[in-house]
C-alpha cells in the first residue's frame, strides 16, 4: 500500500472554528466531570470562549480559501461571523438569570449554544454545498434541542418537536435542490458552479435553485415557509427565542447571500423573481398578521418575518449596494431584537414571567428607563428617523431603486407604515395606559445587553461611518 | 446475455417487487421485512457496479441498524396501519395531483440530462486512484485529506445529537437504590455475618 501524502491545508483562517470546537469539547468534559454544579463555570467559560473567538475573527484580514476550497474567509464572512458571535454571547448573558429562576439551569445549554455557533460560522464561510449543508445541520440540530430545553413544559416540547419535523423537511428540500445543482453542474464548489453555469441554463438548474431557495427561505422564516415561526418563538424559553431571533437569522442570511451571490451570480434572472416574491410576501404578512397579536413573543416572531422581508430587498437588488444594505440591516436588526428581548426578559414579578402587551401598561411610570429603551427599539423597528432602523431600511430601499425594483421599494414603504401601527401601539400602552404593579429589578445580564443595543440604536446616526464602511468592504468582497 | 446482466435483472426485479410489497403488505412487520429484502437487493446492485464499500455500508447501516430499529418501533408501538389508511380515499385527489407534478418535473429534468460518456465507463474511485485501490482505500484517502473539514463537522453533528438525546431524556431519579460494585466487592465475611455464641436454653436477642 502506498502511503498517503497530503499537504496540510492552511489552518489559520479556520482558527476561530477550531478554537470554538476545542473549547466546546473542553466544556463538555468539565461539565461531565463536575456534574450539575458546573453550570456557573460552563456559562462563564462559554462566554469567554465566544468573546475570545470574536476578537480572533476581527483580527483576521484578507480573503483566502482553504481546506480544498470548502472554506472561505473573506470580509463578508468575517462581519457576519462577528455578528453571530455577538448574538450568541448576548444570548448567554440574557439566559443565565431566566434559567436559574425556572430551575432548568443545566450545563448543557451554553455548550449547545457554542456548538450551534460553530455551525453558524461554518455556514457564513461555506464555499461549497457540502460545508453549507453540514453547517446548517449542526446549527439546526442544536437549535431543535434548545427549543425543547424546558422539557417539562408542554409548549416548549411542542416547539422543539415542530421545529424539528419542519426543519428536517426543509433540510430535505435544500438537499434535493443541492443534489440537482450538483447533478447538472458536476461540482459542489461555488466557484465551480459559477464556471459550469457559464452558458444557457437548463431546466434542471432552475428546479435545483427553486428547491435550494425553498430550503433557505425556511431557515430564514420567510413567507411562504414561515408557519413554524410564531409557535416556535412562543413555545421556546424566552432567552432561546431571543437567540432564534438574533444569531441564526444572521447565519441564515449569510448563507442565502453566499448561495445566491456566490454560486449563482450569472443566473440572476432565475432567482431574482423568487426573492422578490418571498420579500414582498414576508413584508406583507409580517405587518398585517402581527396586528392581532397580544403576546409579545408572537409579535416579535411576525416582526422577524417582516424584517427578513426588508433585508431580502437588498439581496433581490443583486448588486454590491444591495448586499451592503443587507449587511447594515442585519447589524441593526441584531441590536433591535436583542434590546427588545432584554426588556421582555425583565418583565418578572415573583417568579412569574409576563409576556403580553397589556402587561406593559404604564411601564413608563414604574420603570422609566426600561420603557424609554423599549420605545427606542419600537420607533427604530417602525423605521422612524433618526433611529437606526430608519437607516437600515433606507440603504436597502435605495439599492432596490437603483437596481430598478421600484415596486419592491414602494411595497416596502407601504408595509412599514402598516407595521408602524403595532410597534407604536406598544409605545402607547407603555406611556398612556394605567400603570400596574412594578416588576422586579432587571437582571444584570439583560441590563448590559439592553444598554449596548440601545446605544447602537439611538446613536447610530451620529457615527454611522465605521459600520457602513465595514459593510461596504464586506459587500465588495463578494463581487 | 452475460451473467452480470442476469444478476442485474435478478437484483433489480427483486428490489422493485419488494419495494412494492413494502407499501402493499397489510401487516407492518411484513412491510419491514420486505424493506430489508429491498435493501439487500440494492446492495447486490452496488456490488455489480463495483462499489463494494457502499454495498457493505448499505447492509450494515440500513439493514443492521435502521430496519431493525423500524422493526422494534413497529412491534413496540402497535401502530394500527388500517386506521392510518382511513383517509386514503379523501386525500387521493390532492396527493395524486402533487405526485403528478413531481412526476412531470422529474421527466422534464431527466429529459434535459446528458451524462458524460466518460463517467459511465469507469467507476470514479478506481479511475482516480489507479486500478489497485479498493473502494475503501480510495474513500479513506479523500475522507481524511480533501474532505477532512466535512468529516470533522459531521463528527460535531453526532456530538450534538448525543448531547441532545441526553439533555432531553435523562432524568435523575430519586429514591432508587443503586448498586455499588466497589462496596460490594470489598465486603468481607466479618461485615456480612455476625457470629454469636448462643448460650444453651437462653436464646439471643437479635
Amino acid at each position: 500500500m502506498t502511503p498517503i501524502q497530503s499537504v496540510l491545508p492552511a489552518i489559520t483562517p479556520v482558527l476561530p472554528e477550531i478554537v470554538l470546537s476545542v473549547g466546546a469539547l473542553l466544556l463538555v468534559l468539565y461539565g461531565a466531570w463536575r456534574g450539575e454544579r458546573s453550570s456557573e463555570g460552563v456559562n462563564v467559560g462559554a462566554l469567554i470562549l465566544l468573546i475570545f473567538t470574536f476578537f480572533l475573527v476581527v483580527s483576521q484580514t484578507g480573503s483566502v480559501t482553504t481546506l480544498n476550497g470548502a472554506f472561505i474567509a473573506d470580509p463578508f464572512a468575517r462581519i457576519m461571523k462577528a455578528l453571530i458571535l455577538i448574538g450568541s454571547a448576548a444570548t448567554i448573558l440574557l439566559s443565565r438569570d431566566y434559567f436559574q429562576r425556572e430551575r432548568i439551569d443545566r450545563f448543557e445549554y451554553p455548550i449547545l449554544i457554542v456548538l450551534c455557533t460553530i455551525g453558524m460560522l461554518v455556514m457564513a464561510s461555506a464555499n461549497d454545498l457540502i460545508s453549507l449543508y453540514l453547517g446548517l445541520e449542526l446549527q439546526s440540530l442544536a437549535a431543535y434541542v434548545i427549543a425543547a430545553f424546558h422539557r417539562d413544559d408542554v409548549k416548549s416540547t411542542e416547539a422543539g418537536l415542530k421545529y424539528f419535523v419542519l426543519g428536517a423537511l426543509s433540510s430535505g428540500m435544500l438537499l434535493y435542490g443541492a443534489s440537482l445543482v450538483y447533478g447538472f453542474t458536476g461540482t459542489v464548489s461555488f466557484p465551480g458552479i459559477v464556471t459550469a453555469l457559464d452558458g444557457p441554463s437548463s431546466f434542471g438548474i432552475v428546479l435545483g435553485i427553486v428547491f435550494v431557495a425553498a430550503g433557505v427561505a425556511f431557515k430564514l422564516a420567510a413567507v411562504p415557509f414561515h408557519m413554524w415561526t410564531p409557535d416556535v418563538y412562543e413555545g421556546s424559553p424566552t432567552p432561546v427565542t431571543a437567540f432564534f431571533g438574533s444569531a441564526p437569522k444572521i447565519a441564515a442570511m449569510a448563507m442565502t447571500v453566499r448561495v445566491f451571490i456566490g454560486a449563482f451570480p450569472d443566473v440572476t434572472a432565475v432567482w431574482q423573481q423568487i426573492i422578490v416574491f418571498i420579500s414582498i410576501a414576508s413584508m406583507a404578512l409580517g405587518s398585517f398578521a402581527a396586528i392581532g397579536q397580544r403576546n409579545i413573543k408572537r409579535l416579535m416572531a411576525y416582526s422577524s418575518i417582516g424584517n427578513v422581508g426588508y433585508a431580502l430587498i437588498g439581496l433581490a437588488a443583486g448588486s454590491e449596494e444591495g448586499i451592503r444594505g443587507v449587511v447594515i440591516y442585519m447589524i441593526i436588526y441584531l441590536a433591535m431584537t436583542l434590546g427588545a428581548f432584554a426588556v421582555l426578559l425583565s418583565m418578572r414579578r415573583k417568579d412569574q414571567m409576563f409576556e403580553t402587551i397589556d402587561d406593559l401598561s404604564g411601564l413608563s411610570r414604574t420603570h422609566p428607563w426600561l420603557a424609554f429603551c423599549l420605545a427606542a427599539m419600537m420607533f427604530s423597528l417602525a423605521g422612524i428617523p433618526p433611529l437606526a432602523g430608519f437607516f437600515a431600511k433606507f440603504y436597502v430601499f435605495a439599492a432596490a431603486i437603483k437596481a430598478g425594483l421600484v415596486t419592491l421599494a414602494v411595497v416596502g414603504v407601504v408595509t412599514s407604515v402598516v407595521g408602524a401601527f403595532y410597534y407604536l401601539r406598544l409605545v402607547k400602552v407603555m406611556y398612556f395606559d394605567e400603570p400596574k404593579a412594578p416588576y422586579e429589578r432587571i437582571p444584570p445580564g439583560s441590563a448590559i445587553v439592553l444598554g449596548v443595543s440601545s446605544a447602537v440604536v439611538v446613536l447610530f446616526f451620529l457615527i454611522p461611518a465605521p459600520l457602513v464602511s465595514a459593510a461596504g468592504d464586506a459587500a465588495k468582497s463578494l463581487f | 446475455m452475460t451473467a452480470a446482466a442476469a444478476f442485474f435483472y435478478l437484483f433489480a426485479g427483486f428490489a422493485v417487487a419488494s419495494g412494492f410489497m413494502v407499501i402493499a403488505a397489510r401487516n407492518p412487520v411484513t412491510s419491514v421485512l420486505f424493506l430489508i429484502l429491498a435493501f439487500v437487493n440494492a446492495a447486490g446492485l452496488f456490488v455489480l457496479m463495483g462499489a463494494e464499500f457502499l454495498a457493505m455500508i448499505l447492509v450494515v447501516v440500513y439493514v443492521g441498524a435502521v430496519a431493525v430499529l423500524f422493526l422494534f418501533v413497529v412491534m413496540m408501538l402497535d401502530v394500527d396501519f388500517a386506521a392510518l389508511r382511513q383517509g386514503f380515499q379523501r386525500y387521493l385527489p390532492i396527493g395524486g395531483l402533487i405526485g403528478a407534478i413531481f412526476l412531470i418535473e422529474l421527466v422534464l429534468v431527466v429529459g434535459t440530462w446528458t451524462i458524460d460518456p466518460g463517467l459511465v465507463q469507469a467507476p470514479l474511485g478506481r479511475a482516480a486512484h489507479g486500478e489497485t485501490a479498493t473502494n475503501t482505500e480510495a474513500l479513506g484517502r479523500v475522507l481524511y485529506t480533501d474532505y477532512v473539514y466535512a468529516f470533522q463537522i459531521a463528527g460535531l453533528i453526532l456530538l450534538v445529537a448525543m448531547i441532545g438525546a441526553i439533555v432531553l431524556t435523562l432524568r435523575e431519579r430519586t429514591g432508587v437504590k443503586r448498586q455499588n460494585i466497589t462496596v460490594q466487592n470489598a465486603r468481607t465475611q466479618g461485615m456480612a455475618v455476625d457470629t454469636i455464641k448462643v448460650p444453651s436454653r437462653q436464646g439471643v436477642e437479635v
